[in-house]
């Protein structure tokens, strides 16, 4: 597999960036990990990937017994990819590196949903030449089933650079499940992962990205999105285990009228965890619309929440809503919802609310014959459900289920 | 039957309830009237067993068990179920989840879809508990977790209030079911204790005895009709000057 072709122009802005501490979350001595990983045998047939390494992806929503449920598959490991296809006609599924060698207008997409000088892992994503995902739906096609991907850590105290592209062309629907995860247990990681998204006119996607990390792995994503007209594109992230350090703040642009932008988070702390997690929304065209909600328990650790609408064009709409619920003593929830309306004629909103959960809520429950433990439970559950406009049923059913397993671990 | 034997009540240790008694037989409903404020609420969530309000004298005996001490949800399996006034939103937590909850987590879709329907609640059971709802819907929410429950002893906490026309006749019959009002009397086991204001639910629900409480007192027991009567006609002032 031939390297990642970047412009020079890429690589000066990211040399300049090498070192430039990220605006947000814990610095990381990008030092302390290797650059590269011994590269990996593909394996054209995903069911015959080590078990262990499938037991694993499982957890994070990635299923390779059988792919008939799935429109495509990527598999990376490590830095290399070990495994893409596509089972549906319109849907392209492959590694970066071969869509830009297969593809010359794809070098028009890099680094333009997110800038490579953003902070110093950007730059080592750009100067470190790992590899990511391609998916592309071809105008008009629409899919049920997802695309499914996996960002696999296998060797410790590494640094796993992933840079994706995601196209939805004019009219198409894509649904996407990417489930990143890890092989060791209590050993240092760091994933750095770039994704962009380009939603063409009239393109819908939805992309549901399920963390499966450990508590010692440090994880850097930056992704960034662009909506044209008519556009949709919905976000669910759920991180329900353990991770060291998390900084996130993705940003979705719409840049077409009536372009609409969701996220949902669903984000649990376990003692140990830190999570910087948010979502940026610039709405720049006429009645683009976005709606940010975001769940955060703690049962130890800190969350801190983030949410930034910025209204720019006539007509727009926004809507941010935090809960936080904390569980045990230490934990700790920072909400910060952020709105900035640029004119008149438009209209955000927010809410926010972090507390314990409410003496009189659990009672109420056990009025009707459940133990404490059981309404607290039931409480909880309610509290992470998420009801998600434009899913699939059965990737909803999949997402309630990963929700569902981890709750019974924490209760 | 309920038994109520020289209880006393305390909230945040202020004393609210004094040496009240009070006995429902087994089929029995009565009724309890009183200003705001007098202490009817505080018997029910006692009953209840809401850790807020401490029993600091007394006896509480429901089927011959004490059960003075028990918690709520161990009250409630064992056949205590309540209708709250203001009940509290729970976000997240469907009106479906509550009807299950209630039915002991045996309830299967179709029979909680009948119970709905027979609540005029079926569009409401996938939505968040109490969200949004209306004074009727509320009451009605309330009694269809009631149903589900199916308690011997049901507490009401003035099931009409907020309540328009249209819906307190459906709320009074739904109490009816409740109560087993179309058993035959010597059959009845169900027995029902409901705090009324305005005292219109007893136009839909047949209820035996009839009490006033006053500061905390049971200071007056008899026919229902006869006391709402000289509550409307000469207000609380009428009792309190009575007792004296």
């Amino acid at each position: 597999m031939r390297e990642v072709k970047s412009s020079k122009a890429y690589k000066d802005k990211a040399k300049a960036a090498s070192a430039k501490p990220a605006a947000l979350g814990e610095d990381i001595d990008l030092s302390a990990f290797a650059a590269s990983a011994e590269e990996q045998p593909y394996e054209a047939d995903p069911s015959k990937l080590p078990a262990k390494a499938k037991e694993q992806m499982m957890e994070a929503g990635v299923i390779l017994e059988d792919t008939s449920q799935r429109s495509g598959t990527y598999i990376q490991m490590d830095n290399t990819p070990v495994h893409f296809s596509s089972q549906q006609e319109g849907v392209e599924v492959m590694a970066i590196s071969q869509a830009l060698e297969k593809y010359d207008w794809l070098s028009d997409y890099w680094w333009q949903a997110v800038a490579v000088d953003t902070d110093k892992y950007t730059a080592h994503v750009e100067l470190s030449q790992g590899n990511g995902y391609f998916i592309r739906a071809l105008p008009g096609k629409k899919t049920i089933y997802p695309v499914q991907a996996c960002l696999y850590l296998a060797k410790a105290k590494l640094a796993q650079n992933v840079h994706n592209i995601i196209i939805a062309e004019e009219n198409s629907e894509l649904h996407i499940v990417t489930g990143c995860t890890t092989a060791f247990g209590e050993e240092p990681g760091l994933h750095l992962g770039v994704s962009e998204f380009y939603i063409k006119r009239g393109a819908k996607v939805t992309f549901t990205m399920i963390h499966s990390w450990n508590p010692e792995i440090a994880v850097r994503p930056r992704t960034g999105t662009i909506i044209e007209q008519d556009g949709l594109f919905l976000s669910n992230y759920v991180l329900m285990k353990p991770v060291r350090s998390l900084q996130m703040y993705p940003a979705a642009k719409c840049v077409g009228e009536n372009a609409i932008v969701r996220y949902n988070s669903i984000l649990m702390a376990p003692p140990g965890s830190h999570m910087d997690i948010g979502s940026r929304v610039l709405l720049n065209a006429k009645g683009a619309k976005t709606e940010i909600i975001s769940r955060a328990l703690t049962t130890g650790g800190t969350i801190i929440a983030r949410g930034y609408i910025e209204g720019n064009a006539p007509e727009v709409k926004g809507h941010l809503e935090c809960r936080g619920l904390i569980l045990q003593e230490k934990g700790v929830i920072h909400a910060i919802p952020e709105l900035k309306g640029n004119l008149a004629g438009i209209d955000l909103s927010h809410e926010a609310a972090v507390g314990k959960i409410a003496e009189e809520e659990v009672e109420y429950l056990m009025a009707r014959g459940l133990t404490r433990t059981e309404a607290t439970a039931t409480i909880v559950r309610g509290f992470l459900r998420v009801d998600i406009e434009g899913l699939p049923p059965q990737l909803d059913a999949e997402l309630k289920r990963a929700i569902e397993a981890s709750e019974k671990e924490l209760m | 039957m309920l038994e109520i034997k020289h209880l006393n009540v305390a909230v945040e240790g202020r004393e609210i309830l004094r040496d009240v008694n009070l006995n429902i037989g087994t089929g029995e409903t009565h009724a309890l009237f009183g200003p705001n404020g007098s202490g009817k609420t505080t018997l029910l969530m006692a009953i209840m067993g809401f850790p807020r309000y401490q029993v600091t004298k007394g006896k509480i005996i429901f089927k011959g068990k004490d059960i003075t001490k028990l918690a709520v949800d161990e009250r409630a399996r064992l056949g205590i179920g309540i209708s709250f006034q203001r009940p509290p939103v729970v976000r997240g937590v469907k009106t479906r989840d509550m009807v299950s909850a209630a039915m002991g987590g045996e309830g299967d879709e179709k029979s909680i879809a009948k119970l709905a329907e027979r609540a005029d609640l079926t569009e409401f059971l996938d939505r968040d508990i109490n969200y949004g709802f209306s004074g009727g819907e509320i009451k009605r929410a309330e009694l269809l977790q009631l149903m589900a429950q199916r308690p011997e002893l049901t507490l009401l906490d003035e099931p009409e209030s907020g309540v328009d026309l249209v819906n307190i006749a459906l709320i009074g019959e739904l109490l009816n079911e409740l109560l087993e009002k179309g058993c035959p009397i010597r059959k009845r086991k169900c027995m029902g204790l409901i705090i009324t204001h305005t005292g219109h639910i007893l136009e839909y629900v047949n209820v035996r005895t009839g009490y006033v409480m006053l500061d905390g007192r049971v200071v007056c027991q008899g026919d229902p009709h006869e006391i709402l009567a000289t509550i409307k006609e000469k207000g609380y002032e009428e009792c309190a000057r009575c007792v004296k």
